[in-house]
């Protein structure tokens, strides 16, 4: 980094408050208008398969949530110490320990959680949010901006996969969170009324379909068109 | 006669992209001219291929609970498998540079042809994916180069339909918000119904 923008940064962090509008742009913009999954395409690999119900979604957003902060802290710590020609295996190593971390937290804690993640919490390591924020952002960024630029996409991203399980699982197994809704509806009308599942939101087919449709309302209601 | 079922099996019903989402990113990236789909298609079969078997050895001689015993009888008792993804994803890295350096010194051509894509595997799901699958299933070597093999032409093939039918799909008249992504999703979960009539097969 030269002098030049290292002394503005400064400048620009003396006069700063902890939430300034810029910094608060951080968390919001990847929200809607800049959305890592619906809009830049990331990160779409691993999250999507564990949407069949609300649980399992959660813990894995929780999961990202945490790596993309600390994998952002500790490269933006990092970042004047990378060599440039090796920082993808830095970055590989450095979000590898992390989500080991993740994984043998789920194990001993959260053994059934673990099973049904199975190998998607490693996949974490290959999500592409993960990787395309430490480049894009952490490698040039002070930490305390990369700590929220990190929470900031997880939270883009989780909303998406969060939405799209509430779908799956209301719709495909006709609970929430394990809780039947289907059946409560059902003894609230008496016998005739019944709720019908449907098997194709519990099978993959389910999450492209919702995931499709979702992106197609949300770039709708932003105005983003690709061409 | 089992390795040639289980090849059928990570060709089409356990397919990568349609049931387990695995590689999405560059399926999604990727995917706009059949050439490119190509490319990068043969590159995913080429690397899992050698990294499954590969990583089957560091699980097993290395990794593994007990795996140390060859060294002596107080090695017996230690377990790695915490250290599992990070040593698969070394071994990723370390394999795709080497493939890349051996191949643009040996088949110039095919360089030219893969050259962009091999960096890019190195973060692709789909090569994660298939080395911590084989953990998790206890595949021996034998089956765990079929399964390396028939998961990459599953993965290529999906990504090679796909390219094809979103050159064709340039001529129509999507609506503005499906453009792009949007209604890629959509095919490719149309074509996940088409990939799902193999799970009927019963191997």
């Amino acid at each position: 980094m030269s002098t030049e923008t290292a002394e503005k940064e400064a400048a620009v962090k003396d006069t700063e408050a902890l939430f300034s509008k810029r910094r608060k742009k951080l968390i919001t913009d990847p929200l809607v208008d800049d959305n890592p999954i619906t809009i830049q395409v990331l990160g779409i690999c691993s999250a999507l398969a564990v949407t069949t119900q609300m649980q399992p979604t959660l813990v894995m957003a929780l999961s990202v949530i945490f790596v993309m902060v600390m994998a952002n802290l500790s490269i933006s710590l990092l970042r004047n110490k990378i060599p440039t020609r090796v920082r993808i295996i830095v970055q590989l190593a450095v979000v590898a320990s992390l989500v080991t971390l993740v994984n043998e937290v789920l194990k001993a804690f959260a053994y059934d959680m673990y099973k049904e993640l199975s190998v998607f919490v490693g996949l974490i390591i290959t999500n592409c949010i993960v990787m395309g924020r430490l480049e894009a952002y952490a490698l040039g960024n002070k930490p305390y901006d990369s700590i929220l630029d990190g929470f900031g996409s997880a939270l883009g991203y989780s909303w998406i996969i969060l939405t799209v399980a509430f779908f799956r699982e209301l719709w495909g197994s006709g609970s929430l969170f394990g809780i039947p809704i289907f059946d409560g509806i059902s003894s609230l009308f008496g016998e005739d009324f019944q709720l019908a599942t449907n098997g194709l939101m519990v099978s993959p087919v389910g999450a492209f379909i919702i995931l499709g449709l979702l992106i197609w309302v949300q770039r709708t209601k932003t105005g983003y068109v690709e061409h | 006669m089992e390795l040639f079922n289980l090849a059928i099996r990570s060709i089409f019903i356990d397919n990568m992209v349609f049931a387990y989402f695995l590689g999405m990113c560059s399926f999604l990236a990727v995917s706009k001219k059949v050439s490119t789909a190509l490319g990068l298609g043969a590159a995913v079969i080429f690397v899992l291929t050698i990294t499954v078997p590969l990583n089957w050895l560091l699980n097993e001689f290395i990794l593994k609970e007990g795996a140390l015993s060859f060294l002596g009888a107080s090695f017996a008792t230690i377990d790695l498998t915490f250290l599992r993804f990070i040593m698969f994803i070394a071994i990723i890295a370390a394999m795709v540079q080497l493939v890349e350096m051996v191949v643009e010194k040996f088949a110039p051509a095919l360089y030219g042809a893969l050259g962009i894509f091999l960096p890019l595997i190195a973060v692709n799901c789909a090569i994660l994916g298939g080395s911590l699958f084989m953990a998790q299933r206890d595949y021996t070597l034998a089956e765990s180069a079929v399964y390396g093999f028939g998961s990459g032409t599953g993965f290529f093939l999906a990504i090679v339909a796909l390219a094809a039918i979103r050159e064709k799909l340039k001529y129509s008249n999507v609506p503005n918000g499906l453009k792009g992504l949007g209604i890629t999703m959509l095919i490719t979960g149309l074509m996940g119904v088409a990939f799902m009539s193999f799970m009927g097969i019963d191997l």
